[in-house]
C-alpha cells in the first residue's frame, strides 16, 4: 500500500510532467485544448461496440443518460475539430484518462496522459514524420525500443483483392480481430463444401417451411437477404490459396525499415494493387529521414498495432521500455483519417496523433 | 471460531445441496420456522451454516465472509473479476445445471452458429441504423464470451426477468439467458444457437481464497474435505 503522501506526490509529479510535456507540444505549434470527463457514452459505443464496456466506466443521470468517464482524449478533440475546427490545426492536451479493469489489477484504472493531435492533409507522410520525429526527441534519454507499423498495408492488400463486396466488407471490419479475420480468409478461400444442414437450407423451395412465426425487429425480407448473400456465397470462386499466403507473407514482415520496404515490394511483384499503400510507406521513411530519423536502425512489423489500436488505420508507432515488459508502452500513436469520416459528419480530413503517459515515464524513473 | 457455509436460502438449491451433504454424513437443516434464515450442522464440529441468496454468495465469498458456499458457476464468473483468484472449486454438485445459451427468433433460419449471428448483426445494423440488441443480465459472461468469438455490431440491453418475451415486445433481437429446459424458449418461438452454449454452469461447493482462517477453523475444513472426498 502507498501512503496519502505519496499518492499526492506521485499524481503531483505526472500532472507536472504532461503539463511540461503540453509545453512542448505547444512550442511546436499546438493549440492547448480541454475535454468534459463524462462523455456521452453513445459515440464511444457506435465507435467501439459493446467492448469498450468492458474498458471505459459507464455511469448514467435520467437526465442525460448514459455517460463515460473519457476513456481517451483522440474522441473528444476529433469531434471538436470536426464541428468547427479550421485547417490545418495541431492541438495538444493534457490529463486524466480511465480505464475499466477486469482482468489485470496491477494497471491502472486512471492515469495522466498529455497528447499531440495533427489535423493537416497538405502532405500526411510527413505529418507522421513530425510526430513521430518529436516524440523521438521528447523520449531519447529515456533508451525505449520503439515499433512501427502501417495497418494501411493490410487494408489495402484486402481491397484490391478480386472478391465480392461483401466478402470485403467482412474482411475489413475484422481487420482489429486477427483471429476472426484469419476464419474468414481460410472460409473465402476454402473449397471444401458447406455442410449438410446448411446446404439443405439453401438449396430449400421453402426455406421457413419447419420456422416459427415471424417475430421482433428482424424482418423475414432481411433474412431472405441474406439467404440470398449465402447461396451467391456458396457459388463464388474461393479466393486463390497463393493470394492468401501473399497477405501472409505481408503480415509476416518484420525488419528494419528500408529492408521491410524492399521485402514488401518483392511480394507486391505478386500483390500488385498494394503499391500505393507501399509509396506511402516509402515517402514516410522519407520524411523521417528528413527529419532527422535514422530509418536504418527502425523496426517496422507489418502486424503492429491490429489487436490493440482499432481506430488507426495508416502509420502506427509504440515506444516501449525493453527491460520491464509487463508495463503498457509509454508511449503510443497512429493515423486515423478514418474516425475523421465517422466522427465528420459528411467530412474527413487526414489526421495523426500520439499520446505519452508520464506515470510510466516516472516509473521507469525515466526523465525527458 | 467455526467455519462458515454459505447455502442458498431457498428452493430446490437449498434442498438438493442439503441431500448433497448429507449423502457425505453431514446433516444441514433450518432452525426454527420455514421463515428464519439460521441453520443447524451435524455429523461434523466447527461448521456454521449461512443462508444467503445464491446471488449474494460470490460476493461474499469474495469479501470472506464465508469460507465455503454453494452457488453457479456462472454467478461466479459473472460478479467475479478473476474469479479463480478468489476462490476455488472443491467440488461440482451434479445439479442446478444451467447453460448459458444466446437464442434467437426461430424463424431466422440464417442464423445457426455464432459466426452467422455476426453476419446478421452487421446487416441488421446498416438497416436499421443501431446495434443489434441482445438482452440478457449476464453482461459481462456474454460480452466475453462474444468478444471472444469475435461478434460485432450489438449491444447488451439489460433484462432482469421474463428476457424471453423481449423479442416479441421488440425491446431486443436476440436474448442470453441461463436455461435449463428450453421449454420456455420454445414456448416465446426462440431457438439456441447451435455451436453450443456460451457457458455450462451446474451448483458448485466453492471455498473462498480471501476469507482468514485460524488453526482450528483449517482442521474443521480438512475433516470437511475428507467427507466430501469420500462422497
Amino acid at each position: 500500500m502507498t501512503t496519502l503522501a505519496q499518492d499526492t506526490a506521485a499524481r503531483a509529479a505526472d500532472l507536472a510532467e504532461a503539463a511540461r510535456l503540453r509545453a512542448l507540444f505547444e512550442a511546436e505549434g499546438a493549440v492547448p485544448v480541454e475535454a468534459a470527463i463524462l462523455q456521452p457514452a453513445q459515440t464511444l459505443l457506435d465507435l467501439y461496440g459493446e467492448d469498450i464496456r468492458a474498458r471505459a466506466y459507464v455511469t448514467s443521470d435520467a437526465l442525460r443518460g448514459e455517460q463515460m468517464l473519457r476513456p481517451d482524449f483522440t474522441v473528444p478533440v476529433v469531434q471538436m475539430h470536426m464541428a468547427d475546427g479550421a485547417e490545418p490545426a495541431r492541438y495538444c492536451y493534457a490529463g486524466e484518462v480511465f480505464r475499466r479493469q477486469e482482468e489485470d489489477e496491477h494497471r491502472a484504472s486512471e492515469y495522466v496522459q498529455a497528447g499531440f493531435e495533427i489535423f493537416d492533409g497538405a502532405n500526411p507522410p510527413d505529418a507522421d514524420a513530425e510526430i513521430f520525429a518529436l516524440f523521438q526527441r521528447i523520449l531519447a534519454p529515456m533508451g525505449l525500443r520503439t515499433a512501427t507499423g502501417d495497418i494501411g498495408i493490410l487494408t489495402t492488400a484486402v481491397s484490391g483483392l478480386a472478391i465480392s463486396d461483401r466478402r470485403k466488407r467482412a474482411l475489413m471490419r475484422h481487420i482489429w480481430r486477427p483471429r476472426r479475420f484469419r476464419a474468414l480468409l481460410d472460409r473465402f478461400s476454402s473449397s471444401a463444401p458447406l455442410p449438410a444442414q446448411r446446404a439443405a437450407l439453401l438449396a430449400a423451395e421453402d426455406p421457413f417451411a419447419q420456422a416459427g412465426p415471424e417475430i421482433g425487429l428482424r424482418t423475414r425480407a432481411q433474412v431472405e437477404e441474406r439467404l440470398e448473400s449465402l447461396r451467391q456465397e456458396a457459388a463464388a470462386d474461393p479466393i486463390p490459396a497463393g493470394v492468401v499466403e501473399l497477405i501472409d507473407a505481408v503480415l509476416a514482415v518484420r525488419e528494419k525499415m528500408p529492408y521491410a520496404l524492399e521485402h514488401l515490394r518483392d511480394i507486391a511483384v505478386d500483390l500488385p494493387w498494394i503499391g500505393p499503400a507501399l509509396d506511402r510507406l516509402e515517402a514516410r521513411g522519407a520524411a523521417l529521414a528528413r527529419r532527422g530519423i535514422d530509418t536504418e536502425a527502425l523496426d517496422f512489423e507489418a502486424a503492429y498495432g491490429r489487436t490493440h489500436m482499432e481506430y488507426y488505420d495508416g502509420f502506427v508507432f509504440g515506444f516501449y521500455a525493453e527491460t520491464r515488459p509487463d508495463l503498457p508502452p509509454v508511449a503510443t500513436g497512429g493515423r486515423y483519417d478514418a474516425l475523421t469520416r465517422q466522427l465528420g459528419q459528411g467530412r474527413a480530413i487526414p489526421a495523426v496523433g500520439g499520446v505519452i503517459r508520464p506515470g510510466l515515464i516516472r516509473e521507469l524513473g525515466g526523465r525527458t | 471460531m467455526s467455519v462458515k457455509l454459505g447455502v442458498p436460502s431457498k428452493g430446490r438449491l437449498m434442498e438438493k445441496t442439503f441431500d448433497w451433504f448429507g449423502a457425505r454424513g453431514v446433516t444441514l437443516g433450518r432452525t426454527g420456522s420455514e421463515r428464519e434464515y439460521a441453520g443447524r450442522v451435524e455429523g461434523v464440529e466447527g461448521v456454521e451454516l449461512v443462508l444467503l441468496s445464491a446471488g449474494e454468495i460470490p460476493r461474499e465469498l469474495a469479501a470472506g465472509r464465508i469460507h465455503l458456499g454453494v452457488t453457479g458457476i456462472d454467478l461466479v464468473r459473472e460478479k467475479l473479476a478473476q474469479w479463480d483468484m478468489q476462490v476455488e472449486v472443491l467440488a461440482e454438485l451434479g445439479f442446478g445445471q444451467a447453460d448459458l445459451i444466446i437464442a434467437v427468433p426461430d424463424f431466422w433460419v440464417d442464423v445457426e452458429t455464432l459466426d452467422d449471428l455476426d453476419a446478421a448483426a452487421a446487416a441488421f445494423r446498416r438497416d436499421h441504423g443501431f446495434r443489434m440488441r441482445i438482452a440478457t443480465k449476464y453482461h459481462r459472461l456474454v460480452r466475453d464470451a462474444l468478444r471472444e468469438a469475435g461478434v460485432a455490431d450489438y449491444q447488451l440491453v439489460d433484462s432482469q426477468g421474463a428476457t424471453e418475451g423481449t423479442v416479441k415486445n421488440e425491446t431486443a433481437e436476440a436474448v442470453a439467458d441461463i436455461t435449463s429446459t428450453g421449454e420456455t424458449l420454445r414456448a416465446n418461438h426462440l431457438r439456441p444457437l447451435s455451436d453450443g452454449p456460451l457457458l455450462k454452469s451446474q451448483a458448485t461447493l466453492f471455498r473462498s481464497r480471501n476469507a482468514a482462517m485460524d488453526g482450528a477453523e483449517r482442521r474443521t475444513l480438512e475433516r470437511l474435505r475428507d467427507l466430501i472426498a469420500r462422497g
